[in-house]
């Protein structure tokens, strides 16, 4: 398992998470190379069937990445995300993959450092977690 | 509008489990409204399905498509080419759409994924509650526009019952009581006579108790 290395999709937006991703870059912050990331004008812009597909493509792990809640650009697109979120984990739940894959994080674009943790949370998680493909197919871990 | 609700997963994925190969068909009109079965509805479970098949180790090939509405067969009839390439039809429309296209297109199977539920409203955003049961003699005219047929849970014509309290119902506390509904909104118009007359037992039969149910609008009839 050691070797497994989970693919992570970001999808941030513009104005906070993915400022926050190049503050983090400037600032030299190093955070595992798992992610790809996404850019969006909002997060409200993200549908479910955006999140869905990136898990149908092959990826272990998604996360959102929207301003603090209260100070989206466009008012309440990261409270429309959170929703949008909280309905893919139901939706991956039926299919029988694990809802922690799929995160939503809020961040300012002063927050390099807090956007290196997440992607250090993500990638820790989808590590412990294994491929998205053996979902449902491993043995319990043994206490 | 037509009001359903998608079946669960599992069984649907029980129903197309010999498939390789389907059309999964959604509604352009009332499904699409209550979000169960409009194009993204199509779009999300076509995904659901696809992951689900392939932890399965026995990948499926869905089209995807949505007509206009399913219950006519000018929507339908353009779907005939994709129909002759796959095993069956995977229908989330309403029990008239499953059965549109099992009448247009017998050579096909067409199986239901949702299950259709009433004619409703939208009491608020994403929420529907029952207000008509097609009972087919419509008594809105004197009570006030408050049905009792489809919002009382004994179909009373002379409520309330004696299970009516703080105007909410004995079966479903979070129903309101028809009945309260209907003598309220009689004070109001002034038309509380309408209560003192004693409404006979209802001929069931304009409803579903004598069997199929028909209509026809003669002068527009080719």
């Amino acid at each position: 398992m050691s070797e497994f290395e989970p693919k992570i999709v970001a999808y941030c937006c513009n104005f906070c998470a993915f400022a926050a991703a190049d503050l983090a870059g400037a600032m030299r912050v190093q955070y595992p190379p798992n992610v790809r990331i996404i850019r969006l004008p909002c997060t409200g812009k993200v549908d479910a069937i955006h999140l869905m597909k990136s898990f149908e493509d092959g990826a272990d792990g998604v996360f959102v990445a929207g301003c603090l809640e209260g100070e989206c650009h466009y008012l309440e697109g990261n409270l429309r995300a959170r929703k949008r979120v909280a309905y893919v984990k139901k939706l991956l739940t039926e299919v029988g993959i694990d809802p922690q894959r799929v995160e939503m994080f809020n961040l300012s674009s002063a927050m390099g450092s807090k956007f290196a943790e997440y992607v250090e949370e993500m990638t820790k998680r989808t590590k412990e977690l294994g491929p998205a493909s053996t979902d449902g197919q491993k043995e319990p871990q043994k206490q | 509008m037509i009001v359903a609700d998608r079946k669960p997963l599992d069984e649907i994925l029980n129903s197309i489990k010999d498939y390789k190969k389907i059309i999964l068909m959604g509604c352009g009109g009332c499904v699409t409204i209550c979000f169960s079965g409009g194009a993204k509805a199509v779009e999300l479970l076509a995904s659901q399905i696809k992951m689900a098949r392939k932890k399965q180790g026995k990948e499926i090939e869905i089209i995807e498509c949505t007509p206009e509405r399913q219950c006519e067969y000018e929507f339908i009839d353009e779907l005939k080419k994709e129909l002759e390439t796959v095993e069956a039809v995977l229908s989330i429309a309403c029990g008239v759409g499953v059965q549109a296209m099992t009448e247009r297109h017998p050579e096909s199977i067409t199986i239901p994924g949702l299950n259709t539920k009433f004619m409703g409203y939208p009491v608020e955003h994403a929420v529907w509650d029952e207000r008509c049961a097609g009972c087919g003699d419509c008594v809105l005219e004197w009570t006030g526009g408050v049905c009792p047929i489809s919002r009382c849970a004994k179909k009373l014509l002379n409520g309330p019952c004696g299970g009516s309290a703080d105007g909410k119902c004995e079966v479903d506390k979070d129903t309101e009581c028809a009945w309260q509904l209907i003598y309220e909104r009689l004070k109001k118009l002034g038309k509380l006579e309408n209560l003192t007359v004693v409404r006979e037992p209802k001929d069931w039969r304009t409803s579903t108790n004598a069997g199929q149910r028909k209509t026809k609008f003669e002068e527009a009839m080719l």
